[in-house]
């Protein structure tokens, strides 16, 4: 137990004396969370809107009014014909134009039915496909209440609620997804790249050396990630609720305790990684290229799993940060409690067994 | 004589190619004993062998009594390591350094205490026992590395290659140290690549081609080869074509 207290203190010792690694780590939970909830939305606010609007009755100009108070468009020019509706998307940062019939009132009155373009730059489809849904939805609306001045039955008209996030808030969605991210990378590869830079520096071979137990060396390697990635989760966790408004509605203890499997997952997957090579460079390059890209891109953070081609969603169900993310998302937004999120936290589970099991053969191997 | 070390047709083979090639000697309890050889010649294999870091593919090493395949743990606390890369943490002071490794081989934190105290008086470090050890000269890091080795009163002490790229006048005061720590008892293996260094040792060892090519004191290696110095001996070992044709 002395030799291990005295293993761990020098790990810290290491940690808080890399100024600047400690500053990446500490502060990067902060700048991305920060980022992804300010910055970076699925949300489209003051897009560029062009007009053109030959007839410019109460009804064309209440539809653009209404699109214009949404805030979610800006009037940035009423054109006079369809050049210079094309000139504006090419030449400036238009998203969106309406094109209005000649006679649209006197159409709707007369037949009811009156037709308006949307068109939309899609250089950017998913910018596109929001704007012309935002249009579409305020446009139905105003309709609806047209009609209903006339005393014309109503339509069919759906209600819809938006349950656990009825304000769709994105960062619902980022908090998870930077958490998953933040604990991956501070196990897994600040471990794979302490672990590897005592085998770089030649200091391994002291430690191997001595009468500590290659299991002891591994463990107090680990020990202060699992501490600095515990923190880093309660910082996510704090920003997350009172500065984004994020709920924990499941149990705290349990959220943690999830937080923790994933940690050991990452660890164990760090470790795996110290024990194919002997270079903090590749040890990087490998947690860069085989953990992150497919923590971001697969585990459904930013992508949804659902939309992916068949192999894709194949692939996810190997990434560790996926389960994680349905588990965390279950419990803060959903307040589920083991229940329900029993067999993905054994997915967890059992994958940490697999990982270390892989590193005890492969150390072995290496020690031939 | 009791014997410290005890190597018998100690083997070891990656894939089809040997390292070291059955090699057999023995070392007495206090000796220093040198083993040289050029690069590749199986030296550093060998070593790993001996101090548990490589696992021999056949033969047998007693080490402080105990075999190196099955007491791999009891040799552990009866030797100590310095290796041909640096031993210490640079980003630990020199005083956190001496604890660390008092921590690991378990020592009470009084005799840690004791012993530093003493050891940074020895090595005349105790202005800089606060300052990190990357801002110290090579030759002071080469001897506290040393001091720290047999921190834990080994019965052995392996030093890889102890004096690269250090002064000849720090490599003197190396050895001075390592005279002192045998006169108390401790066994020391070194492997060098300088061979008036190879003049120092009780007993020399020369490894070419993963066999041990001779062994024998140096004035005794000086006599039968007929070589002036033990640099000599070494190229006539070496490369024997080269050094008869001088």
């Amino acid at each position: 137990m002395k030799r291990m207290r005295a293993f761990i203190q020098k790990e810290f010792y290491h940690i808080f004396r890399d100024r600047r690694s400690l500053l990446i780590l500490l502060g990067m939970p902060v700048v991305l969370v920060t980022l992804f909830g300010f910055a970076i939305t699925n949300e489209i606010q003051n897009a560029d809107l062009v007009v053109l609007d030959p007839s410019k009755d109460e009804m064309s100009t209440e539809i653009t009014r209404r699109l214009v108070a949404s805030g979610y468009f800006d009037l940035y020019k009423e054109a006079q014909n369809i050049k210079e509706v094309e000139k504006s998307f090419i030449f400036s940062k238009t998203k969106l134009a309406i094109i209005y019939p000649d006679q649209q009132a006197k159409d709707f009155q007369k037949e009811g039915y009156a037709q308006i373009q949307l068109l939309a730059d899609a250089t950017e489809p998913n910018t596109a496909t929001t704007l012309i849904n935002y249009a579409s939805s305020i446009i139905k609306d105003y309709q609806m209440e047209v009609n209903g001045l006339q005393g014309r039955p109503p339509l069919i008209q759906p209600e819809i609620r938006m349950l656990y996030n009825p304000q769709l808030k994105s960062v619902f969605m980022f908090v998870p997804g930077v958490m998953t991210v933040i604990l991956m990378l501070v196990s897994a590869m600040m471990t794979s790249i302490a672990i590897t830079r005592e085998k770089e520096l030649g200091t391994m071979e002291i430690l191997l050396v001595s009468p500590l137990s290659p299991a002891i060396i591994v463990v107090g390697k680990v020990i202060p990630y699992i501490a600095l990635a515990f923190f880093n989760t309660l910082v996510i966790l704090l920003l997350g609720t009172y500065v984004f408004g994020m709920p924990i509605e499941g149990s705290l203890v349990l959220l943690l305790a999830e937080c923790v499997l994933f940690v050991l997952t990452s660890l164990a997957l760090g470790i795996l990684i110290s024990t194919r090579t002997n270079s903090q460079q590749v040890a990087m390059m490998i947690s860069l290229i085989a953990l992150m890209l497919p923590t971001v891109l697969l585990s459904g953070f930013i992508f949804p799993i659902e939309s992916m081609p068949w192999p894709l969603q194949w692939l996810s169900n190997i990434i560790p940060a996926k389960w994680f993310i349905i588990i965390i998302k279950n419990i803060m937004l959903k307040g589920t409690g083991v229940d329900f999120v029993w067999k993905e936290t054994l997915i967890l589970v059992g994958m940490t067994f697999f990982f270390i099991a892989a590193s005890v053969r492969n150390f072995k191997i290496r020690l031939e | 004589m009791e014997k410290s070390i005890s190597v018998n047709q100690l083997t070891k083979r990656f894939g089809k190619f040997t390292a070291v090639d059955a090699i057999s000697f023995e070392v007495d309890k206090g000796e220093i004993f040198g083993f040289l050889g050029a690069n590749g010649a199986g030296k550093t294999t060998a070593i790993r062998m001996l101090t548990g870091l490589s696992k021999p593919t056949a033969g047998k090493a007693m080490v402080a009594g105990f075999d190196i395949q099955r007491q791999r743990e009891k040799v552990k606390r009866k030797i100590g390591y310095m290796s041909q890369k640096f031993s210490l943490y640079e980003d630990l002071t020199v005083r956190e350094n001496i604890v660390l490794y008092g921590g690991i081989y378990g020592l009470p934190n009084k005799v840690i205490r004791e012993k530093s105290g003493l050891m940074l008086e020895n090595l005349e470090l105790k202005e800089v026992s606060k300052t990190l050890v990357k801002s110290l000269p090579l030759g002071w890091k080469q001897k506290l590395a040393f001091s720290v080795a047999i921190m834990h009163d080994p019965a052995i002490v392996f030093l890889d290659e102890p004096t690269g790229g250090v002064d000849p006048i720090t490599r003197r005061q190396f050895w001075e140290m390592i005279y002192e720590a045998a006169d108390t008892g401790v066994t020391v293996f070194v492997t060098t690549h300088y061979m008036d260094e190879a003049e120092y040792c009780d007993r020399v060892s020369i490894m070419v081609d993963g066999r041990i090519a001779a062994m024998d004191t140096p004035y005794q290696l000086k006599k039968d080869f007929q070589a002036k110095s033990m640099n000599d001996v070494f190229l006539q070992l070496v490369r024997p074509e080269k050094s008869t044709a001088l």
